[in-house]
C-alpha cells in the first residue's frame, strides 16, 4: 500500500469495457492525481458514464487495469471498491426513494466513524439548505433537482478520498449549479478532496477543473489543463458553442 | 463467474483453491454428519444408531474434489474451460430465435402427425404417449394463455388456475344440467364465463402493483377452489362432478357398436380413436390461442400491453386507458384458460377441486418463466421439458441400477426437477428464449436483447 | 404571496398569452399533507407560443406539470384547456357550474383538466407531455414507441381489436398512415436510421428527442416538456431549440416547458413564468424576466463576469444593493440612488455604517439568503446575525418588500434562524453585543 506523492491516486490504463458484444470503451488511459479536480467531457453516448461505472467495478473492464491508491481494483466487487474511500454520485440520482432524506444521508455515512456524523451533516446541510428543510421527507417525493442534491450530499457523507461525480449539474437551477461547483472547489482547496467529474456542462467543468479529458466514441482524444482545453478550437466547436455557453 | 482476470497469481490461486475446497469439505462434514454419518433404525426395544462412515467420508471427498477442480479450472484461472461452453451457450441463446422459426415449423409438423407417429412406431405404448402429448398440449395452451397476462402485459398472476377451474366447472355444470349442451356449444360459453371472471377479478386487483398484485391473484385462485370445495349443492364439493360427456365428432360418439365413430367410417373399433380425436381438439385450440396471440401482438391492444409492461406512467401520458388495457389482458388470458379448462373436463370425464390447486398455477407460471416471458416457442419447449420431463422421470429404470434396487425414482422426481429448474435459471436467467421480436418493422427486423426488455409488475 | 405582489411589466397592451390562452391555470393549490407545493398559482399559456416555467429546484414546477397532465389531482384551483381561438369565457363558466368534464363549443371545445383522469387529458384534451427522467418503452423499438403513441387512433381503426383480428383492410390503411406519421417525426428528430433499434439502446440525447417525437405523435394542442435539455450538450441544446421552433412554426401546438438551461429558455420562449416556493414571483417575456431583480436573486444568480460584461445588469444590482456596498463588491456605477425608505411598507431597519470589529457575519448561513441578498443587506448596513434577530414585524415587512421577496422572510424564519446563529456566534466571538 505504500504510495508516493508522484503516483496518481487513480490510474486507468488501457481499459476496454463491453456491454455484451457492444464495445463502450476502447482502451482508455486516464490519471487523476492527488488533490486534483479532473473532468471528462464528451458527447452523449461517448462512454463517459461507462468509464465512471467501470472505475466502480460495474461493469468490470474486460482488459486493462484500474489502479487506485496502489491497489488493483479492476476485478474488485463494487462494495469493496467503495470501502477504499471512493464515493460516487451516479447518473440518474440513485437515491433510496422510500427512505427519508436524513436516512439517505445516514446510508452514505455507513463507512464513517459515527462521531463525524453530526459535523458532516451540518456541512452538507450548509451546502444544500434545501435538504435540511426536507430532512424528514422521503427521498422519492423530492423534486428532481433536490434528488440530485441528495445524491451528491450522500456521496460527500462518506468522507471520500476520491469523489466521482456523474453530471452533477443535470436538472439543477443555474444558481445551485454554481453553488455545487463552488463547494467542490472549496472542498478540493481546503480538504484536498480529489474529484473526477463527468460533465455535459463543459464550460463550467473546464473552468473548475485542473485538468480535463475529452472522450469521443470510447476513446480519449484530447487532454490538457482546463484552460488549455477551453481555448482549443475543436473543443469550443464541439462542446461549447451552440448554446449560450 | 467466469470473469477473465488478467492478474491472478498462479501460486496464490492454487493455495487459495485448496483452502476454499477444504472449507467446503469441512462444511459438508459438519452439515452431513447427522444426515449421512448417523442413521437411526427401528430396533427391538427402541431405536438403534447405525453409523455410515463410508458414505459420510465419500461425500466429503466428492465435495472437496469437485470444489477444487472447479476452482482450478473454472473460477480461478485465466482460461476457464467453461468459457467455450459459455460462449457456446450464449451462441445457442442468440441463435435460438433464428432457429425459432425453423424449430417452430418442425415442431408444428411433428405435432400434426404425432398420433400416427406413435401408433405406427410405438404401438405398445401408443395410448400412454398420446395421452402424454395431450397433457403437454394442454399445458402449452395454458402457458400461451398466461403468457398474455404475464409475458406481454407484465402482470404477475399467481392464480391463473382459477380460470382453468371456471372453464372446467362451467362446461361440467352446463353439460350435466342441460342435455342439449355438448362440448362444442359449451366450449365458447366456458371461455366467455372465464373471461367474465377475469374481468371480475381484474377490477379490484388491477389497482394493485407488484407483490400485492401477485398475492391477491394467488388468493383469488384459492378462493375459487375453496368455494368449489364448499358449495356442495352446486359443485358437488370434494366429490366433484362425474359423468361429463365426451366430445363428439359431428354428432358421432366414440363408442363401440352401432352409430359410433368407428362404425360410421367402417373402422374397427379401438379406444385409441378417442385419444387421437382429443389430441386434435387440444391441438386445434392451442393453435388458435397461438394465432390469436400473435395477431394481438401486432394490434394496438397488444402493443399497449407491452408498453404497459415497459412503463405504465408513460402509457397514461399517451392517452392509453391502462385499466381497460389490463382488463383486456386479464380477460383474454382467462378466456384461453377457460377453453383449456373445458377441454380438461371433457377429457377426464370427472373433475374435482383437487385438480385446481396452487401447484397447477405454479407449474403454468414456471412454464412461462422458464420459456422466457413473452416467447411463444419458449412456452412450447418449457412445456415439453417440464411436463414431459416429470412424466419421463416416473419410469426411468436405469437410475435404480445406479442407486441400488431400493431406489424409487418417482420419489426423487421433484428433486431432480427442481435441480433442473435451478440449472436452467442459472444458465439462462431470463428464460430459454429471452429475446423479443418487434411487432412492427420499418426496414430491418432486429431482435431485442433481454436486458432491454422490462418485466413489468411483481417480478 | 398573492399574484398581486408580483412585479408587473410596464403598462402596455395585454399580452398575447392573456388574450388567447390555450391553457389557463387559476388559483392552483397543491398540498401534500402539510407541505404546500403550489400556492394559489395563476398563469396563462398563449396559443402558438412557447412558454417556459422556471424556478429553483423544488419550486413546484414538475408538480404544476403533474396537475396539468392529470397525474396529480390539485387540492384547489381550476385548469382550463381550450381548443379553438379566444378565451371562450362563457362556455368555461357554464362548464364550471355544471358537472361535465368538457364541452364542445362553436369555436372548438373547452376542458376542465382538474376533473379529468390523466389518459383522457392526453386523449381528449390533447395535452401531451415528456418526463424529467425519460420514460420510453426501452424494450420496444423506436418505431413501436411512436405507434404506441397513436394507440387511440389505431384502436378505433382496428374496430377495438375485433376488426383487427380478422384483418379488415381499413385497419391496414390506418396502420400505414400511423407508420407514415412516425416516419415523419423520426425524420424531424433525426432518428430515422435507428427506427428498428430498441429505444433503450439510444444515447441520452436521442432518447430525449424520441420522447418529444412520441409526444408529438399524439397530435397534441399543448406539449408539456419537463427539462428537455437536461443532459444535452450545447450543440444538442441548439438542435432542440430548432426542433421546438419548428414545432411552433409548423404545427398547431403550443409548448409549455420546464428548463434550467437559460440558453434554451431565453432564446426560444415567448413568455416566461417564474416560480419559487410554489408561488409565482415573475411573469413576462424573456427580457422582463431576465432583468427582474427577484428572479436574479432567487434563481439566476449573478455571474461575476456578467457584471463586468453587462452594464445593464450591473446597474440593476447597484440599484438593488446600494452604492456603498456596490463599491465593496467592486461595481462602479455613475449614479447610485439611495434606497428609498418611503417606497416600501413598514419601517427600514437601522443599520451600521460598517461591520463591527472581527468582520461581518456570513449572512448566507441564514437559509434563504444568497450571495446577492447578502450584498443587498450589507448595503442596508446589516452585517450581523443579531441585527437580523432584532427585526420586528415592521422591519421584516420593509426588508421583504425591499428585497422583492414579500412573505419569504417570515416563511423562511430568517429572524428565528438569525437568533440561533447569533447565539452560537456569540460563544465564539465573546459577545459582540
Amino acid at each position: 500500500m505504500s504510495t508516493t506523492a508522484q503516483t496518481p491516486l487513480l490510474s486507468v490504463r488501457g481499459v476496454e469495457t463491453y456491454y455484451g458484444k457492444i464495445v463502450a470503451l476502447r482502451g482508455v488511459d486516464v490519471d487523476v492525481n492527488r488533490g486534483e479536480i479532473v473532468t471528462l467531457i464528451g458527447a452523449n453516448g461517448a462512454g463517459k458514464s461507462t468509464l465512471m461505472m467501470t472505475i466502480c467495478g460495474s461493469p468490470q473492464a474486460r482488459t486493462g487495469s484500474v489502479i487506485y491508491d496502489g491497489t488493483d481494483i479492476t476485478m474488485m466487487p463494487t462494495h469493496e471498491i467503495m470501502r477504499l474511500g471512493i464515493a460516487q454520485s451516479p447518473e440518474g440520482r440513485r437515491i433510496f426513494p422510500r427512505m427519508t432524506v436524513l436516512e439517505n444521508l445516514q446510508m452514505g455515512a455507513q463507512l464513517v466513524a459515527p462521531e463525524h456524523f453530526d459535523d458532516d451533516l451540518r456541512k452538507v446541510y450548509e451546502l444544500f439548505p434545501r435538504l435540511k428543510e426536507r430532512a424528514g421527507q422521503r427521498g422519492g417525493t423530492l423534486s428532481g433537482g433536490e434528488q440530485q442534491m441528495l445524491a451528491i450530499a450522500r456521496a460527500l457523507m462518506s468522507r471520500p478520498k476520491l469523489l466521482l461525480l456523474d453530471e452533477p449539474s443535470l436538472g439543477l437551477a443555474p444558481l445551485i449549479v454554481k453553488q455545487i461547483f463552488e463547494a467542490v472547489k472549496e472542498l478540493n482547496r481546503t480538504e484536498g478532496l480529489t474529484v473526477f467529474l463527468v460533465e455535459q456542462n463543459a464550460f463550467h467543468a473546464l473552468k473548475l477543473a485542473h485538468r480535463g479529458y475529452v472522450m469521443v466514441n470510447g476513446n480519449i482524444t484530447m487532454s490538457g489543463t482546463g484552460a488549455e482545453l477551453l481555448k482549443r478550437e475543436e473543443v469550443r466547436a464541439a462542446y461549447l458553442e451552440g448554446g449560450r455557453h | 463467474m467466469s470473469a477473465v482476470s488478467t492478474n491472478v497469481n498462479p501460486e496464490n490461486s492454487f493455495q487459495a483453491s485448496i483452502k476454499d475446497a477444504l472449507l467446503a469439505a469441512f462444511l459438508t462434514g459438519v452439515l452431513g454428519f447427522y444426515f449421512l454419518a448417523l442413521r437411526t433404525d427401528i430396533a427391538p426395544g427402541g431405536l438403534a444408531i447405525t453409523t455410515r462412515w463410508g458414505l459420510w467420508l465419500s461425500a466429503i471427498a466428492i465435495v472437496f474434489a469437485g470444489r477444487l477442480l472447479l476452482n482450478l479450472f473454472v473460477w480461478r484461472t485465466d482460461k476457464p474451460i467453461t468459457r467455450g461452453l459459455a460462449s457456446a451457450g450464449s451462441g445457442v441463446g442468440t441463435a435460438l430465435p433464428d432457429l425459432g422459426k425453423w424449430l417452430g415449423r418442425v415442431l408444428f409438423a411433428f405435432a400434426v402427425v404425432l398420433p400416427f407417429f406413435f401408433i405406427i412406431f410405438f404401438p405398445a405404448q401408443q395410448r400412454q404417449y398420446i395421452d402424454l402429448a395431450i397433457l403437454i398440449m394442454t399445458y402449452i395452451m395454458l402457458g400461451w394463455g398466461l403468457n398474455i397476462v404475464v409475458g406481454l402485459a407484465g402482470l404477475l398472476d399467481l392464480g391463473y388456475v382459477a380460470f382453468y377451474a371456471v372453464g372446467a366447472y362451467s362446461f361440467a355444470l352446463l353439460s350435466t344440467h342441460f342435455e342439449f349442451i355438448g362440448f362444442w356449444t359449451a366450449l365458447p360459453l366456458a371461455g366467455l364465463l372465464a373471461a367474465f371472471w377475469g374481468l371480475i377479478l381484474g377490477f379490484p386487483v388491477l389497482r394493485l402493483r407488484g407483490d400485492y398484485l401477485a398475492i391477491v391473484t394467488l388468493a383469488f385462485g384459492e378462493i375459487i377452489r375453496v368455494v368449489l370445495l364448499n358449495w356442495y349443492e352446486f359443485t358437488g364439493g370434494p366429490n366433484g362432478i362425474s359423468g361429463i360427456p365426451k366430445p363428439t365428432f359431428f354428432g358421432l360418439e366414440f363408442s363401440r357398436g352401432e352409430g359410433g365413430f368407428a362404425d360410421f367410417f367402417g373402422l374397427e373399433f379401438s379406444t385409441i380413436h378417442r385419444f387421437v380425436y382429443l389430441y386434435y381438439i387440444i391441438f386445434l385450440l392451442a393453435i388458435i390461442t397461438n394465432i390469436v396471440t400473435m395477431r394481438l401482438r401486432r394490434l394496438p391492444v397488444g402493443r399497449a400491453w407491452e408498453a404497459l409492461r415497459e412503463d405504465e406512467i408513460a402509457c397514461r401520458s399517451l392517452g392509453i386507458n391502462t385499466t381497460n388495457t389490463k382488463l383486456t389482458a386479464f380477460a383474454i388470458g382467462a378466456m384461453f384458460g377457460g377453453f383449456a379448462g373445458s377441454f380438461f373436463a371433457t377429457r377426464q370425464g370427472f373433475i374435482s377441486p383437487e385438480s385446481f390447486t396452487f401447484l397447477e398455477s405454479a407449474i403454468i407460471l414456471a412454464i412461462v418463466v422458464l420459456g422466457g416471458l413473452g416467447s411463444q416457442i419458449g412456452v412450447v419447449i418449457a412445456s415439453i421439458v417440464m411436463i414431459g420431463g416429470i412424466e419421463m422421470l416416473r419410469n426411468i429404470g436405469f437410475l435404480s441400477q445406479i442407486f441400488g434396487p431400493g431406489f424409487d425414482p418417482t420419489q426423487y422426481r421433484m428433486l431432480i426437477f427442481g435441480l433442473a429448474m435451478v440449472l436452467i435459471m442459472v444458465w439462462k436467467p431470463r428464460g430459454l428464449v429471452s429475446t423479443r421480436e418487434p411487432s412492427a418493422v420499418l426496414k430491418e427486423k432486429k431482435k431485442i436483447g433481454a436486458d432491454m426488455v422490462a418485466q413489468g409488475e411483481g417480478h | 404571496m398573492s399574484a398581486a405582489a408580483v412585479r408587473k411589466p410596464a403598462e402596455s397592451a395585454p399580452a398575447k398569452w392573456d388574450e388567447d390562452p390555450v391553457l389557463t391555470v387559476e388559483h392552483l393549490t397543491m398540498r401534500f399533507g402539510g407541505l404546500v407545493a403550489i400556492n394559489d398559482l395563476s398563469f396563462n399559456v398563449g396559443r402558438g407560443q412557447i412558454t417556459a416555467l422556471i424556478g429553483p429546484n423544488g419550486a413546484g414546477k414538475t408538480t404544476v406539470f403533474n396537475c396539468v397532465t392529470g397525474f396529480y389531482k390539485p387540492t384547489e384551483g381550476r385548469i382550463v384547456m381550450r381548443h379553438g381561438p379566444g378565451r371562450q369565457q362563457q362556455a368555461i363558466d357554464k362548464l364550471t357550474e355544471g358537472g361535465l368534464k368538457w364541452q364542445a363549443t362553436s369555436e372548438g371545445a373547452v376542458f376542465l383538466l382538474e376533473r379529468m383522469p390523466d389518459f383522457e387529458i392526453s386523449h381528449q384534451a390533447k395535452v401531451a407531455r415528456t418526463f424529467q427522467n425519460i420514460r420510453l418503452f426501452g424494450g420496444m423499438t423506436v418505431l413501436e414507441n411512436l405507434l404506441v403513441a397513436q394507440h387511440n387512433v389505431l384502436m378505433k381503426a382496428s374496430g377495438f381489436t375485433l376488426g383487427g383480428i380478422v384483418g379488415i383492410p381499413s385497419f391496414r390503411k390506418a396502420e400505414q398512415v400511423a407508420i407514415d406519421k412516425a416516419v415523419y417525426w423520426l425524420e424531424q428528430v433525426h432518428l430515422i436510421e435507428r427506427a428498428d433499434d430498441p429505444a433503450g439502446d439510444l444515447p441520452y440525447g436521442a432518447q430525449r428527442r424520441l420522447e418529444i417525437a412520441r409526444a408529438m405523435c399524439t397530435e397534441p394542442q399543448l406539449l408539456c416538456l419537463d427539462e428537455p435539455a437536461a443532459g444535452l450538450n450545447p450543440r444538442e441544446s441548439a438542435e432542440l431549440n430548432e426542433l421546438l421552433q419548428y414545432i411552433r412554426a409548423n404545427h398547431e401546438t403550443s409548448i409549455l416547458l420546464i428548463e434550467h438551461d437559460m440558453g434554451v429558455v431565453m432564446e426560444i420562449s415567448d413568455h416566461i413564468v417564474v416560480l419559487d416556493y410554489g408561488v409565482k414571483i415573475s411573469d413576462g417575456d424573456a427580457d422582463f424576466v431576465r432583468n427582474d431583480p427577484s428572479v436574479i436573486a432567487a434563481y439566476l444568480g449573478v455571474e461575476d463576469e456578467e457584471i463586468e460584461a453587462a452594464p445593464e445588469v450591473a446597474s440593476l444590482v447597484v440599484e438593488a444593493i446600494g452604492g456603498d456596498a456596490a463599491k465593496e463588491v467592486g461595481i462602479k456605477a455613475a449614479a447610485v440612488p439611495a434606497a428609498d425608505d418611503e417606497a416600501h411598507p413598514g419601517s427600514r431597519p437601522s443599520g451600521l455604517s460598517a461591520a463591527r470589529e472581527g468582520g461581518p457575519d456570513k449572512l448566507t448561513r441564514i437559509k434563504g439568503v444568497g450571495p446577492v441578498n447578502e450584498k443587498k443587506l450589507n448595503g442596508l448596513g446589516i452585517w450581523h446575525f443579531d441585527q437580523v434577530a432584532s427585526w420586528k414585524k415592521a422591519e421584516v415587512e420593509w426588508v421583504g418588500s425591499y428585497l422583492a421577496f414579500p412573505g419569504r422572510i417570515e416563511r423562511e424564519e430568517w429572524v428565528k434562524q438569525a437568533k440561533t446563529l447569533a447565539k452560537s456566534s456569540k460563544g465564539k466571538t465573546g459577545g459582540a453585543k
